[in-house]
């Protein structure tokens, strides 16, 4: 399985609603190990190739690979591996307000049926401890925690199972400056430990500048174009042209790469 | 003198004479191991009874937090007294050692435990109470505030609330409006034709459904279809922040929500009430012609007679007023509602719960209070 170079390929898709189409031979390819961020004008459907890649919309016609295998038309076995695979936080955090935190991170392992209590509470614990949220919280419900606490804990949902693939929808978005820092430098941290490979949808400049390795910009309904930050901004083309018009102003160039 | 024993694919014991050496090898990760992961847990807390042993973990390809914590239980929460491992290796053991061992709890039972859930029901009850009470104080506010300014009567969601309690529950009442007649008619009938007293099915119709199961019925059914539906609105538009955005815009949750809810609902009744006494009257009709021979001439002409009007005027006064109750319980217990989900679908289960229990019990004082009304003696 780690004979692949890419983690995730996308090849001629296609996505129509209604006469509205969406995707148009679009092609995408996502390194084993690398940070892409997703970047595009609202409506670019930016939201619906993430929801794509994670099984959650089935292209109208086209192929996404995960792993190397078909993400759409696989069977049961093989569908439900590359879920346990992956890692996905949610805009919102998706919580499940019902459970507390504690039990909100154990879920994805209890449902596994492998693990025992004692190995799931130390898990449930360490993961909290890498995404900084102090013991006394895990008893809380969802409802009770600050939308910073939200993302951190649903982040630590999401690399409940140790995935090698990790999906970020807006990870900064409703963060304050100082607590989005805080957070990018948490995912970096991570990405450290735990050997990931993170898809990221984002508006945030910062968060863009401060975590992608490589960029892919979708506009005219497929990637026009994906490369390092230094080879997107001299990209010819209005949308990038005007989506970091204002950022080349502000920031130096800084190629993320390690 | 080297022996080696595979006993795993994870782990090797190296046996070099004077001490042992446990190698770990391979993948030490959760989606490696799967369904291996209880039995390799089971077999290295066995190895480390030995506390002699040496640890190797230079060797895993691939470790992650799954693998330490697989290790940390088997070391029964300690460090080996020797251990080989990698310096990344040593970053996740250090994190895994720093957990508190215990998560402090929150809250203590209290002895007196089952004396406070019993206080605690009664001061929810209570709480409850009170709520309604003030919701139907501000609602005579409301009414007096609209009397004074009839411009501002919030027609349009009165209509709405209309159409959406009582024109689309035609359906449905009717259908079990029809059924239960038929059933009753067909059961009395057979009774009573034991006795000769064939033409008093219209009597025992026309009473028992003008007055009693008509506006039970249809209360019973709009207290589950429009009860449920109010109580999930008002929670849903809670959990979205619309309440919050009405009252930031200086738009009463009482006026423009809760008052067209119960007095659209308060309208709605009664119509239903007697749509469905209506349709139950013609399926208790068919079926006694069926059954009895009865025809659908003598049964129209005989019930002005048999029923007084004084039983018509119950069933729909009992409609309004349990209308309006199962609307301002629905309304109560979705403005209670708070932003999750499970108090949304305890809240809509509650609710639909007391108003059809309230129901029942408005049924109850109307029959003893109105025992001599409608009634031929």
């Amino acid at each position: 399985m780690d004979d692949t170079p890419f983690i995730i390929e996308i090849e001629g898709l296609h996505t129509q609603f209604g006469q509205h189409v969406v995707h148009q031979n679009l092609d995408l390819r996502v390194k084993r190990g690398e940070i892409l961020t997703l970047v595009g004008g609202s409506g670019s459907g930016k939201t619906t190739l993430l929801r794509q890649m994670l099984g959650l919309e089935k292209p109208t016609h086209g192929s996404v690979k995960i792993f190397g295998s078909a993400r759409y038309n696989c069977d049961v076995a093989s569908s439900k591996s590359i879920r346990n695979r992956t890692g996905v936080l949610f805009q919102q955090g998706a919580l499940f307000s019902a459970l507390t935190v504690y039990d909100n991170v154990a879920l994805p392992m209890r449902e596994l049926r492998v693990l025992d209590e004692r190995t799931i509470h130390n898990l449930v614990l360490t993961k909290l401890s890498m995404v900084a949220i102090e013991p006394e919280h895990a008893y809380k419900m969802p409802a009770n925690l600050s939308g910073g606490m939200i993302k951190r804990v649903s982040l630590a949902r999401a690399i409940a199972l140790d995935p090698e693939l990790l999906f970020l929808d807006e990870p900064t978005a409703g963060l304050d400056p100082e607590l989005s820092e805080s957070f990018v430098q948490l995912i970096l941290d991570m990405r450290r430990e735990l050997d990931l490979t993170i898809v990221m949808v984002t508006h945030d400049i910062d968060t863009l500048i401060a975590l992608s390795d490589r960029i892919a910009v979708l506009a005219d309904r497929k990637v026009v174009a994906a490369g390092t930050l230094a080879e997107i901004c001299h990209y010819p083309h209005p949308f990038i042209a005007n989506f970091f018009k204002t950022m080349r102003n502000k920031h130096p160039l800084i190629d993320n790469r390690e | 003198m080297n022996t080696q024993q595979s006993v795993s694919d994870w782990y090797q014991l190296v046996d070099d004479g004077a001490s042992q050496r446990l190698v770990l090898t391979g993948n030490l990760t959760l989606a490696a191991l799967d369904k291996k992961f209880g039995q390799l847990s089971g077999e290295l807390s066995r190895h480390a009874r030995n506390t002699d042993i040496c640890w190797d973990l230079s060797q895993i390809q691939h470790m992650d937090t799954a693998g330490i914590v697989l290790l940390w239980n088997a070391w029964c929460a300690k460090r080996p007294n020797r251990l080989i491992l990698r310096p990344e290796h040593e970053k996740m053991l250090r994190r895994i050692e720093n957990l508190p061992a215990e998560i402090p709890e929150s809250r203590k039972k209290s002895p007196f435990w089952p004396i406070q859930a019993i206080g605690g029901q009664f001061l929810l009850l209570w709480e409850n109470l009170l709520g309604m009470i003030m919701m139907v104080g501000q609602l005579a506010l409301d009414s007096l505030f609209f009397l004074r300014h009839p411009a501002l009567i919030p027609w349009r969601e009165i209509s709405a609330n209309l159409y959406r309690t009582g024109m689309q529950a035609l359906g449905i009442t009717a259908l079990v409006g029809f059924l239960i007649g038929i059933v009753l008619s067909y059961l009395s009938s057979e009774q009573l034709q034991m006795f000769g007293a064939d033409i008093f099915i219209v009597n025992i119709l026309g009473i028992s459904i003008i007055r009693e199961l008509g506006p039970l019925l249809a209360a019973i059914l709009v207290a589950g279809r429009s009860g449920s539906s109010m109580t999930a609105q008002l929670g849903v538009m809670r959990v979205t922040q619309e309440l919050d955005a009405l009252t930031v815009m200086g738009i009463q949750h009482s006026q423009r929500l809760i008052f067209p809810k119960i007095i659209g609902l308060g309208l709605a009744m009664p119509l239903l009430v007697l749509w469905t006494s209506a349709i139950a009257l013609i399926g208790g009709m068919v079926a006694a012609e069926i059954q009895l021979g009865l025809s659908y001439h003598y049964f129209v002409h005989t019930l002005p007679e048999s029923v007084p009007i004084g039983n018509l005027w119950l069933g729909l006064g009992k409609g309004a007023v349990c209308g309006m109750a199962i609307a301002l319980i629905a309304c109560h217990f979705g403005l209670r509602i708070r932003p999750n989900t499970e108090s949304l679908g305890e809240g809509t289960t509650t609710s639909v719960v007391t108003s059809i229990t309230i129901v029942i019990i408005i049924d109850a004082i109307f029959a003893i209070v109105f025992s001599d009304v409608g009634i031929i003696k």
